[in-house]
């Protein structure tokens, strides 16, 4: 009984809302075009999946989420091994490393894009870089601001749950190493990252499907254009912009498949313990 | 000793490199917010002189003309009132799973994970056309229900966490040295439970705090527009003057007092985001 206010709550906004929108999915439900309607069964997915668009959004968000979780998997590492085992100044770090994952993400969209934007940005002042560089007039340079600034903005919880896996690591392990003759290196590759598996294997599972949702990002940045937009943006657009909550709902339901198999190939590849993890914020 | 020193110097600029990475962005951040209007194009990372003239306008106009004191008062009101909510509603469920067996339990915690997988866009569909039904489209309540959802996972997921190391037989103790069950609860569960509850707290405002999508799907005035959707609808004293100064004063005046929080209670963060990450 004490259980059922939060189960209630988290079923009346999840489960109910995603057989709404299935239901929504197989009408022709278009809120400036009231009067059309009815069933229209999968034409909405057949429009879907076989639009141009959906396809590039697609490609777009696998994109973004495999290049910012690879990045963020080294650079997270990095982070932990520093936070975990520098010999002064530890806590600096670890109060630092948290200033990104506290920030709103708007927040810090606007500051990548301040940044980088030709007339606000001191980054085209940099050596090396053009001054006429327009990073927000091709589609793979504003890529590359976009996964920079989910970058910055992720990476801290990445670091927080490898560092969990790290700490659990007996040190007597890389004491008898060394005195094998071990390299820091060896150590690294031998010890630390087969013992770190499960930890790593939850990292990259809860940023994988955190990076397939990105859509503050690139709404502040590009809102979509330059062929930028990610899954996510295109949902909205059909259903808030455009009042086609059929189409939209369609793109929905797509996007929640997509997201449960992600999941379920991690959970099949890995087989991993999952429920020992925790989810991501 | 050559050794030592070189550890040292290599540690040094590991933490140099992660400070620089951590901090630079927003220094960046306050370094536009603190330009002159005319001189936010001038390209240098630090502003040649200082005007605190982007803070005064957005304040500007009281209440009702300035375009950031109302998302300010929402953003502070709806995630407050969803922290407190959503923890009281975890606590309760977390004190079940961590201290009585029931079925179902592993069935709460797997679909509480579940829901944390889940994609937000594939409720804002339905919970938009649901919402302006029910009245509740561009109302507080209509957006602390989703986001008592998505963050419900996240604080059950940490209280049991921390439930499961209190050492529930100090209440019993407590009861045979003569105090009221009342007593035992209050004076002794709790205190320890406060930390738990406090990190949960933390995280769950940090969330609602930071939303972006349900902000702008489900919101259309400033009866109820946050500050991350209201700086997405900033407007120049101009159609020709970018929103730049303004928008910069804007995130620090709301990042500020995050980063000091963060700073402060940096442990207890640290720690409720790890909890139970990684077991033996």
């Amino acid at each position: 009984m004490l259980c059922a206010p939060a189960v209630i709550a988290m079923l009346a906004v999840t489960a109910y809302p995603i057989v709404y929108a299935i239901g929504l999915s197989v009408q022709q439900v278009d809120l400036r075009f009231p009067e059309e309607g009815g069933f229209v069964g999968l034409d909405n997915y057949t429009a879907v999946l076989g639009s141009q668009l959906w396809w590039t959004d697609f490609f777009n968000t696998v994109f973004i989420m495999v290049t910012t979780v690879a990045i963020e998997l080294v650079l997270g590492m990095a982070i932990a091994l520093v936070m975990h085992r520098a010999i002064f100044g530890r806590g600096v770090v670890r109060t630092s490393v948290l200033i990104p994952y506290g920030i709103i993400t708007v927040v810090a969209a606007f500051a990548w894009q301040f940044a980088f934007s030709p007339d606000t940005g001191f980054v085209n002042n940099l050596p090396l870089i053009s001054d006429e560089m327009d990073w927000f007039g091709g589609r793979f340079s504003s890529f590359a601001v976009i996964i920079m600034a989910e970058v910055w903005k992720t990476t801290p919880f990445m670091a927080l749950l490898l560092l969990a896996g790290l700490v659990t690591i007996d040190n007597q392990l890389y004491e008898a190493a060394k005195v094998d003759g071990a390299s820091a290196w060896q150590r690294f590759t031998r010890i630390t990252l087969p013992l770190m598996k499960p930890a790593i294997l939850v990292a990259l599972l809860f940023r994988s499907l955190d990076a397939f949702r990105v859509f503050d990002t690139i709404f502040i940045m590009t809102r979509g254009a330059q062929d930028t937009e990610s899954v996510s943006i295109l949902g909205f657009n059909q259903l808030i912009s455009r009042l086609n909550l059929g189409l939209g709902s369609a793109v929905s339901v797509l996007i929640f498949v997509c997201v449960f198999l992600i999941a379920f190939l991690f959970v099949k590849g890995f087989g991993t313990k999952l429920e020992e993890g925790r989810p991501g914020a | 000793m050559e050794r030592g020193s070189r550890d040292y110097a290599l540690w040094s600029i590991g933490i140099v490199l992660v400070l620089a990475f951590a901090l630079l962005p927003v220094l960046w951040l306050i370094s536009v917010s603190l330009k002159p209007p005319e001189a936010v194009t001038d390209g240098r990372f630090i502003p040649s002189e200082f005007s605190f003239d982007n803070y005064k306008s957005l304040f500007e106009g009281g209440i009702d003309d300035s375009p950031f004191i109302k998302p300010l008062i929402n953003s502070i009101g709806i995630a407050l009132i969803t922290t407190v909510i959503a923890i009281t509603l975890a606590a309760f469920t977390a004190y079940a799973i961590a201290r009585l067996e029931f079925p179902g339990k592993r069935l709460i915690l797997a679909g509480a994970l579940a829901i944390a997988m889940f994609p937000p866009i594939s409720t804002v569909g339905p919970l938009f056309d649901m919402w302006r039904a029910l009245g509740l489209y561009d109302t507080w309540l209509g957006l602390i229900i989703p986001y008592l959802t998505f963050s419900l996972p996240l604080a059950i997921y940490v209280l049991v966490a921390f439930f499961r190391e209190i050492p529930w037989e100090l209440e019993q103790a407590a009861q045979v040295d003569g105090a009221t069950p009342f007593q035992a609860f209050t004076k002794v569960i709790v205190p320890l439970a406060a930390p738990g509850v406090f990190t949960a707290a933390i995280l769950v405002f940090i969330f609602a705090w930071n939303d972006f999508l349900f902000a702008i799907s489900l919101t259309s005035s400033d009866a109820s527009r946050t500050v991350p959707a209201a700086l997405a609808f900033f407007t120049g004293e101009s159609s020709f003057t970018q929103p730049t100064g303004s928008i910069a004063a804007a995130a620090v005046v709301v990042t500020v007092p995050i980063i000091v929080f963060v700073l402060f209670f940096q442990r207890r963060i640290v720690a409720g985001l790890t909890s139970g990450a990684v077991k033996g």
